[in-house]
């Protein structure tokens, strides 16, 4: 079992070495440098060898990456040209925003769409799954940008119960972070939880039908004991690596809602460091952004590992 | 005794069809089941059995709803109680032992829990009276070390310890009334026949009322007092056991016994013609019409009702049922089959061979080379003359799928060669193979439903291999599908039609011609019976029969049914774990001296008779693994002799009959002691 989790995380760093090579060398192999890229037409002179000499850009691109990589590794990711200070100091905040944020979404997305499935699994072409499945599948079918635009409208223009776009420093407190939120938070949750319930429900169906469903019930198991105690660890088993791939998923998600809301996160800063064309904090976000993917899969494997008896005994067993 | 427990009366189930018109699978059928009585309900696929035994439960699948008549649980009506009443019921009153208990236990939760779930249910004991009756249960269906077993999950479980579970669960409420739905189907002969006992044990031990539906009358025979015949949703037939199955006055019985093979009869089974109709599809007239051979006119205009014989103390459903009093010696009769020409050539041959299915290591995949001390197959030498069927006998995990998969070239072999005609080796790699080789060597699987792609007719299906093979194209490749579906006894129409739209029977027909049709000289069946029901089953053997009459063709028949290996085998190999342990003409391997293992094989076989019972001479325990080293069937030997048999792998002895055995006991000793 312990070998597993370690071949596991082994697999993960393997993945995020050949990612930091690939923006290492996708940054390398564009025509010029990160200085000249980025000072564009005052690209000569002092102002160059400044930028030149603050970045390190005299030494050999091996070198270079070595460097870069074990500062990585330390924690550190280098210097933002367009900020003017070090990396780690630009991310940090933006990394607590976007946190505070995608964590609401899970926290509010995935019990209800546990909820959600169920209820649509169990009451099957009845009223409320014919309800719930149609806003599911709609709310499926829009792209974030839209519905985001879309409750700004209604919500924040026609209404005026919210504030249409998010006004605070990236610096604001926690609480401060909470109240502005609700309106991204809904925008990001509506596919993530669309996604998820409909999986959530489709596996609920499948275990209903069953077997060992069928037998608990010839047992004269009360129904709500017989869906908590023989449908649902069943069903929900397989929705982990799902909810995993949604989460991961949901990055993408974060990106455009934080720069239709004008939200100081990780996603907005990764469009205005691209507009920018401040290459040092576009790779330190690729590298977080392959983190956190990798680190979700890793915990929903290593979850499935521990709740699947099948897959638990065969391990010791080994 | 004569207390009535459970009463079905005039009960119909039925659905509604996409054209909304009310079609009912189960008509008008009323039955009694009487207090320590055991009642077989019998029937093909499609008969209604399971749906019959399931409204008696009160349980009827989604999609069914009750047309009319009643389920009588002690005079209270379950067909129209709540959910709540009929929670009181279940597992308290009358308990369910399920077809497959590896798919009918929830995977996540341990065995015990799932018992102490019915006890807490259905009695009033503590948690310490339960945990003493949960390791109480598990003793009572023979479960090794109950104290332990009580925390594994159902997975960790061998199907027949599977079984024992859902028994012990199904037994926690003291039922009244025992429901049990093909309750050894998919097990392996050994452990069906210690299940059965197990069964009988259980009704005269506890007094419980059984209800056994199955479609396998051999396991019926061995635990009812009386039989029900199901029909296309009708009760054809019912009466007691012993007259049912000895004297039996309906056609359709009569026609199902005479077609199961029997270890006792040399030669094919008498097939049945057509198939079972459609629910839906009958009109007017007696249900059995199409393939009745006593049929009349009046058969065809009006259908009979159950009558009841009161000399026999027997309902039938037939007009004529009186043509077949005193018929019953016919049953032990079958067609007899062209031995092949033990002169002809060997066009297969089998030798040292051996295959693993360990994984490679790192190194030895660079060296492309199999290092396993202890394969799954080992030594296996065949050679097999041509028009011959050859058997592979065995339970499952005794490697004779694998070998059959080694000569197709789908899987690779070890050690060994596999030798074609004139000793030509065969590659034991499919790409390395010549077409022509390719073409030589075809494969009918198991399952029919699987092996024959559904988006494609049936058309599509048999002009592949023509394709491919022959090249054959337009006006010829038409007029060659045609041959071919007339060689299966199938008429031109089926050629726009999709799987889907066969019937069992049929789609096994038309995965024969598919075989047939690269003109091949070796065909590889992998039980390709087994997923049929028994009067289509006596079909399709006598077409492989008749096919190999016809052409000549060489078959390696693999089977784990010993009565249907006896029926359509010329030669019988008998593997254990991978290791042969007799071989020899088929009617010399069912004779003594045997091998051990062949003896506790022939021991498990049910017939469908009452006077013969399995004898039960070994465990049925699962191996894992072939042992390292002596005889393959040491862990399980009832006549075992001592170290000898653990260290050393037995010789080859040949018995004055022909056959070959592996055992260390001398075979003059074996015969007697088998006498």
């Amino acid at each position: 079992m312990l070998l597993l989790i370690l071949k596991r995380i082994g697999l993960g760093l393997i993945t995020l070495f050949i990612v930091s090579l690939i923006t290492f060398v996708g940054v390398e192999v564009l025509p010029g440098d990160a200085c000249t890229t980025y000072l564009e037409r005052e690209a000569y002179g002092a102002a160059l060898d400044a930028c030149i000499k603050r970045l390190g850009l005299d030494v050999p691109a091996y070198e270079r990456y070595l460097d870069w990589a074990s500062n990585v590794v330390r924690g550190d990711f280098g210097y933002s040209l367009s900020g003017e200070m070090p990396i780690n100091e630009v991310l940090g905040p933006r990394v607590k925003n976007s946190l505070v944020l995608a964590s609401v979404s899970i926290l509010i997305g995935i019990p209800l769409a546990i909820v959600l499935g169920i209820i649509t699994a169990l009451w099957r072409d009845k009223l409320p799954d014919i309800m719930i499945s149609t806003i599911t599948i709609f709310s499926m079918t829009i792209p974030e940008f839209i519905s985001a635009t879309l409750l700004i409208l209604i919500v924040a223009i026609w209404l005026g119960w919210l504030p249409g776009i998010v006004i605070i420093p990236s610096d604001a407190t926690f609480y401060e972070l909470l109240s502005n939120i609700i309106l991204p938070v809904v925008a990001i949750s509506m596919i993530m939880t669309a996604h998820m319930a409909r999986m959530v429900r489709s596996s609920v169906i499948q275990v209903m039908a069953s077997d060992y469903v069928q037998m608990a019930i010839l047992k004269g198991v009360p129904y709500w004991k017989m869906v908590f105690r023989h449908v649902l660890p069943n069903a929900l088993l397989p929705a982990i690596n799902v909810v995993a791939l949604t989460i991961a998923w949901l990055l993408g998600g974060v990106v455009v809602t934080e720069v239709v809301f004008n939200y100081p996160g990780l996603g907005r800063l990764v469009i205005e460091s691209i507009s920018n064309r401040d290459l040092p904090v576009v790779q330190a976000l690729a590298i977080i952004l392959a983190s956190i993917y990798v680190g979700i899969n890793l915990i929903a494997d290593l979850m499935t590992l521990m709740l699947n008896p099948r897959l638990k005994s065969l391990q010791i067993r080994k | 005794m004569n207390e009535i427990i459970e009463s079905v009366k005039n009960l119909s189930i039925g659905f509604n069809s996409q054209k909304g018109k009310q079609i009912s699978i189960l008509r008008n059928v009323s039955t009694n089941i009487k207090k320590g009585e055991t009642v077989g309900i019998v029937g093909e696929s499609g008969s209604g059995k399971s749906t019959l035994a399931l409204a008696m439960m009160g349980y009827i699948k989604q999609g069914l709803f009750p047309l009319k008549g009643q389920c009588l649980f002690k005079s209270e009506d379950l067909l129209k109680m709540s959910s709540r009443q009929l929670e009181k019921i279940r597992g308290r009153k009358i308990a369910m032992i399920p077809q497959n208990a590896g798919q009918a236990l929830t995977p996540n939760l341990k065995i015990g829990y799932q018992i102490d779930e019915a006890l807490k249910l259905h009695t009033d004991l503590n948690k310490t009276e339960r945990d003493k009756k949960i390791s109480e249960l598990l003793n009572k269906v023979r479960l090794p070390s109950p104290e332990t077993m009580a925390f594994r999950y159902p997975h960790e479980l061998s199907g027949g310890q599977q079984q024992r579970v859902a028994v012990a669960m199904a037994l926690a409420g003291k039922p009244d009334l025992l429901l049990l739905d093909e309750p050894t189907t998919g097990l392996d002969v050994t452990t069906q026949a210690h299940v059965l006992e197990l069964l009988r044990f259980i009704a005269k031990d506890t007094g419980t009322s059984m209800i056994y539906v199955s479609h396998d009358l051999g396991a019926i025979a061995q635990v009812s007092d009386r039989i029900v015949v199901m029909y296309a949703g009708e009760i054809v037939l019912e009466g007691p056991a012993r007259k049912i199955l000895k004297e039996p006055i309906h056609p359709y019985t009569y026609g199902l016994l005479k077609s199961i093979p029997k270890l006792s009869l040399a030669g094919l089974p008498a097939s049945m013609p057509g198939s079972q109709p459609q629910p839906g599809s009958i009109n007017e007239g007696c249900s059995f019409y199409d393939r009745c051979n006593l049929a009349t006119d009046n058969c065809k205009k009006n259908s009979p009702d159950l009558e009841h014989i009161k000399e026999l103390d027997t309902n039938v459903r037939c007009f004529n049922y009186k043509e077949l009093i005193n018929q019953n010696n016919n049953l032990q009769t079958s067609i007899t089959k062209k031995s092949n020409n033990s002169e002809a050539n060997e066009v297969l041959k089998l030798k040292d061979v051996s295959i693993s299915y360990a994984k490679q290591k790192f190194f030895d995949q660079l060296l492309n080379k199999i290092s396993d001390q202890n394969p799954t197959v080992k030594d296996i030498n065949i050679d097999i003359k041509k028009g011959e069927t050859i058997a592979l006998v065995g339970e499952s995990g005794s490697g004779k799928s694998t070998i059959l998969k080694s000569i197709a070239g789908l899987l690779k072999t070890k050690d060994g060669q596999i030798k074609f005609e004139n000793d030509r080796i065969l590659s034991s790699d499919l790409k390395m193979r010549n077409p022509n080789d390719l073409r030589a060597i075809q494969l009918i699987f198991q399952n029919p439903d699987e092996s024959l792609n559904p988006n494609h007719t049936v058309e599509q299906i048999l002009s592949q291999p023509l394709k491919l093979y022959f090249n054959l194209s337009g006006e010829e490749l038409k007029k060659n599908i045609i041959d071919l579906l007339k060689k299966v006894r199938l008429g031109e129409f089926y050629m726009s039609r999709y799987p889907r739209q066969l019937s069992g029977g049929e789609k096994q027909r038309v995965a024969v011609a598919r075989a047939f049709a690269a003109k091949p000289d070796i065909i590889l069946c992998d039980e390709v019976t087994s997923a049929l029901d028994v009067s289509v089953q006596a079909a399709v053997l006598n077409l492989l029969q008749q096919l190999k009459e016809d052409l000549g063709t060489t078959y390696v028949f693999v089977s784990h049914d010993l009565a249907v290996v006896r029926a359509i085998s010329d030669r019988v190999a008998v593997l254990y774990q991978g290791r042969l342990c007799e071989i020899g003409p088929s009617q010399n391997v069912y004779k003594f001296p045997s091998h051990p293992y062949t003896e506790v094989l022939l021991g498990a076989v049910l017939e469908p008779d009452p006077d013969i019972k399995p004898k039960l001479v070994a465990e049925d325990i699962v191996e894992e693994k072939p042992p390292e080293k002596g005889c393959s069937f040491q862990g399980r030997c009832p006549r075992k002799i001592g170290d000898i048999c653990n260290s050393e792998v037995p010789p080859w002895q040949i018995g004055e009959n022909g056959n070959a055995i592996r055992c260390h006991i001398n075979i003059e000793e074996l015969a007697s002691l088998q006498q």
